[in-house]
């Protein structure tokens, strides 16, 4: 049973989809999705124990033995994320039924799950394979259930949002595939281990840059890198609660795996970092982002397209990692995947409950809601400290290790821009916070009360998590410098 | 028990009596007992850690490791026990005026009042007893978090505006400066472990540690140098206990006690003089405590003229660790203790005066001292203090940094001490003047007052006794002063 771990991974949450979609009652869809979401988690961790203690697993499907079969293969990093997206799934999902049943059509609530669990398979599955065009795969069966998910949500937008991230995903995809053609013409090989050993025999010819140059870029448009995060605020504002915390968390965090196996583990640092100036176009892109997205957010009316913005500022650090492309700043930016994630997955949650309490969340109908709603309005405060950073929530984790990352290479000038941008979510953190709590109650929010339990929980949780691995670090940024060793297996 | 289960006794005491009181928030009697009850056993467990201290032990206690290298950990060095002294004694009497005050103005929310407050005394242990860079910066930043309620306790507009200021500059400048310098350090050195002498090495290059120096001193804001002192007077719309925990227990303190550590035990004093890079901060803290003090001498609302004058002080501190003398940084540790114990003298005052007779400007107390003899007699003795006249404790420390300077002379540190002395003198000598000699105005006197509630004017006569006492009496501090230059 043991061996087979790998294969239910994917496995599990495509029969689960299969299932939700033949009984349709949200009821029993959300038990399933419950179900489903819980095991994974288990099985995730299971792997990654295993990857940590006897190293990386290599896993042949069907046992048609790799490199002509597809290979799934799990070490640190993909194990971290694996981890990652399924317990954020088994987290979020007690939370689901109250917030689907109010937010989304009876009729379509077994489909919102079906599509929740095919987008799980799918975000596990690009993280967990180690094949080329599989991982092509998983990008589409995961684009297209996330683009129903978004779909579902209530305001008429939530189409119009859908449509645009149909059209920029599917141009993403496709130059992804095309950059995978290119390898495969050039090398003969889809297994991305294979490609890499044998890329070494191709000089870095034309045919190879373009490779690059096209999955760069279809990478970057999922993972909503700067100037490509146009399709992101829309999609986040208008989805239903429970998918903009899951997509926030996971689906942007999953592309950024995707980049960086190709750019370490396939193309290697010396064609990457050394022949091609990627880490300068990163820097400055990543830098545009944290500070043009966040600039941005300060003056967004809707705290839920804010909090987009914000994410994509945050992306924003995590591909500082890869500008710095040092064991340090690798750390800083893959465990800022993590941090992000939890952080930003409970401020989602918490502004579900309050679109659930009060049916919107602009910011003039939240004026005074902390009256009614303490707890969560004081959870919504300290997640986001931890987006600011402040020490003591995991957000300064990744702080630290981008800062140190940047004045190891003396780059004072990027450590100083790195604690400069957090200036700016003080700031749009700090609005969100003086409205709630200062001013007078708005008239939507005068029926409102604490949200139910079940929505509580999930959410309180994350965002203990987001203080808990402020201090305790062992699961995220010591598995995250274990994996920023495997992007980079001659760093110290 | 051991000095260092009594470390952390010491820090969850306060955190501890945080949740206690929000459990009590129905029983405001019972809520209040916690509160002073816990003080009073904070400052048993600081005092049981003196002995220790003073025989020469550095009890410390590791919590554990949040990033290899960066540890949760504490040690208690006499600085520390310094400053851990006047916080937690101060704490005590700023509870009894705070309940005095926060009772006799009807103020709302009480109970997260004193649970902010709880937080913010733990995160002050917490900065006082900081063995690393790490450790200090963290329970700074839960200072600055835990008061800004208390700022905004009042909820209205300007509150609100305060609070803005406070948060932003405090925040801005720790994250912006501060963390890149201790990441900076962490980086150079390989520790962020504060050492006897020092952790920079023998010889650091001048450029690191002058750059260095400004990213620390300007990082701090709590110490409120200009250009970045904005905070501290936009912070006077807090309730007067809240402005008594900023300017005389916490705050400010926890902000030149840092400038102080560092310098000490990051720098060193020795190499920080040899590399020469510390003048610009002289001349910096100077100007920061002549300018400060003629806006004081300006401003009319009596918690500005205050809040100016804590500015001015502050820099006194800097300006004597700038002096780089160990006799001056004796000096500096003093000030510290002194200008605690006047200062919130002085804050106690003010909040007792609008409290009893609702007043708050300097042109308003004409003749009040007759009303309230009691007030404006602690007031007159932190004032005398505040300008540096014996027997009040503030005369020490003045005495101690002036010796540094002639030591070292620096001829410009002694005429800007002696010119704060008499701009000192002509800010607080008319006020009393007034509050005596002065005959009361017949427009604003028909308000009839006597002296504020009973727990205020016990709590202002025993910081203004502390003030005295600490001249005659200051075998302790000053031990622990000379300690931390090694003499």
């Amino acid at each position: 049973m043991r061996e087979q771990l790998p294969a239910l991974q994917v496995v599990i949450p495509l029969l689960g989809a299969v299932l939700c979609a033949l009984l349709r009652r949200g009821a029993i869809a959300w038990v399933i999705a419950l179900g489903v979401s819980w095991t994974l988690a288990v099985v995730s961790v299971l792997l990654l124990l295993q990857v940590l203690d006897t190293g990386p697993i290599s896993y042949a499907m069907g046992d048609w033995a790799p490199p002509w079969g597809i290979e799934y293969r799990v070490d640190a990093l993909s194990g971290f994320l694996l981890v990652l997206i399924s317990v954020v799934g088994a987290v979020i999902m007690p939370y689901a039924h109250t917030s689907v049943c109010d937010e989304i059509e009876e009729r379509n609530q077994g489909w919102f799950y079906t599509m929740y669990l095919l987008c799980l398979a799918g975000l596990l599955g690009i993280a967990i394979t180690g094949d080329a065009f599989n991982a092509f795969v998983f990008l589409e069966i995961s684009s297209l259930s996330t683009y129903a998910m978004i779909a579902l949500g209530r305001d008429r937008r939530a189409l119009l949002a859908a449509y645009q991230y149909l059209i920029m995903g599917t141009i993403g995809a496709t130059m992804y595939v095309i950059g995978v053609g290119l390898l495969y013409s050039m090398t003969g090989s889809l297994n991305l281990v294979d490609i890499a050993s044998r890329l070494g025999d191709v000089e870095t010819s034309r045919p190879i840059l373009a490779a690059i140059a096209f999955i760069t870029v279809g990478v970057s448009l999922k993972l909503a890198l700067f100037p490509l995060h146009v399709w992101l605020p829309n999609a986040y504002a208008f989805a239903p609660s429970v998918a903009t915390a899951f997509l926030a968390a996971t689906a942007t965090k999953v592309a950024v795996y995707l980049l960086l196996r190709f750019l370490f583990s396939v193309f290697g640092v010396a064609i990457v970092v050394q022949g091609l100036p990627v880490t300068e176009i990163f820097l400055v892109l990543s830098l545009a982002a944290m500070f043009g997205a966040s600039i941005v957010a300060i003056f967004q009316e809707d705290i839920k397209r804010m909090l987009a913005y914000s994410s994509v500022a945050q992306i924003g650090y995590i591909t500082l990692g890869i500008a710095l492309a040092s064991q340090t700043g690798l750390t800083g930016g893959i465990v800022h995947l993590a941090n992000h994630a939890m952080t930003k997955a409970a401020l989602f949650l918490l502004l579900g409950a309050v679109v659930y309490r009060i049916g919107a969340c602009k910011i003039t109908d939240m004026a005074g809601l902390a009256k009614k709603m303490p707890v969560t309005m004081g959870a919504f405060v300290v997640a986001g400290l931890g987006i600011i950073g402040t020490p003591g929530t995991a957000g300064f984790i990744s702080k630290w290790y981008l800062a140190s990352g940047a004045l190891e290479k003396g780059w004072w000038w990027l450590a100083l821009l790195i604690v400069a941008s957090s200036l700016l979510s003080v700031i749009y953190i700090g609005r969100v916070v003086e409205v709630i709590w200062f001013r007078p109650l708005a008239k939507a929010g005068e029926k409102a009360s604490e949200m139910p339990l079940q929505m509580m929980i999930p959410a309180l949780v994350l965002v203990a998590a987001t203080i808990y691995f402020g201090f305790d670090t062992t699961w995220t940024a010591d598995v995250a410098a274990r994996a920023a060793q495997v992007l980079l297996p001659g760093a110290p | 028990m051991t000095a260092e289960n009594l470390i952390l006794l010491c820090l969850a005491v306060p955190a501890i009596a945080t949740v206690l009181i929000a459990m009590c928030r129905q029983v405001p009697n019972l809520r209040e007992t916690v509160t002073l009850s816990a003080a009073v056993i904070l400052l048993v467990c600081v005092l049981g850690l003196l002995d220790d201290v003073l025989a020469g032990a550095r009890p410390s206690v590791t919590l554990f490791e949040v990033v290899p290298g960066i540890a949760i950990a504490f040690t208690v060095e006499p600085l520390g026990m310094l400053f851990g002294l006047v916080a937690s004694g101060l704490w005590i009497v700023n509870s009894l005026y705070s309940i005095g005050y926060m009772r006799g103005n009807d103020e709302p929310r009480q109970t997260p009042f004193y649970m902010c407050f709880g937080i913010a005394i733990a995160s002050t242990i917490g900065v006082a007893f900081s063995a690393n860079l790490f450790t200090l910066f963290l329970f700074y930043e839960i200072l600055t978090l835990s008061t800004y309620p208390l700022v905004t306790h009042k909820a209205n507009d300007e509150a609100v505006a305060g609070g803005r200021t406070y948060l932003v500059l405090l925040l801005g400048t720790s994250m912006v400066l501060l963390l890149p310098a201790i990441i900076w350090t962490w980086v150079e050195t390989g520790t962020m472990t504060f050492a006897v002498g020092g952790i920079l090495g023998e010889e650091p290059n001048p450029a690191i540690v002058a750059a260095l120096l400004f990213l620390y001193a300007y990082g701090i804001g709590k110490a409120a140098l200009m250009p970045i002192h904005f905070w501290l007077p936009a912070a006077m719309v807090a309730p007067t206990p809240v402005s008594a925990l900023l300017h005389a227990v916490a705050v400010v303190k926890a902000g030149v006690f840092s400038i102080v550590k560092i310098v000490v035990y990051v720098f060193g004093i020795e190499t920080l003089s040899q590399s020469g890079t510390a003048g610009w901060l002289l001349y910096v803290a100077g100007g920061t405590i002549l300018i400060a003090s003629i806006v004081a001498l300006k401003a009319d609302n009596l918690k500005r003229r205050l809040a100016y004058s804590t500015v001015s002080q502050l820099s006194y501190v800097v300006l004597a660790t700038a002096i780089l003398a160990p006799i001056s940084v004796v000096g500096a540790a003093m000030h510290i203790a002194a200008h605690a114990v006047s200062k919130i003298t002085l804050f106690f005052a003010a909040g007792s005066i609008y409290t009893a007779a609702h007043l708050t400007e300097v042109s308003q107390l004409n003749g009040i001292g007759r009303k309230m003899p009691w007030t404006m007699g602690a007031f007159a003795i932190g004032a005398l203090s505040m300008i540096g006249v014996p027997p009040t404790a503030g005369f020490l420390s003045k005495w101690y940094i002036l010796m540094g300077a002639m030591n070292t002379q620096q001829w410009v540190a002694v005429g800007i001490i002696i010119a704060s002395t008499l701009l000192n003198a002509a800010y607080f000598l008319p006020v009393i003047y007034a509050a005596f000699f002065k005959a009361p105005d017949e427009n604003s006197g028909g308000h009839d007052h006597g002296e504020a509630p009973l727990p205020m004017v016990i709590a202002l006569t025993a910081t203004a006794a502390g003030t005295i006492l600490l001249f005659f009496f200051p075998a302790v501090p000053l031990a622990l002063s000379k300690m931390l230059v090694g003499g």
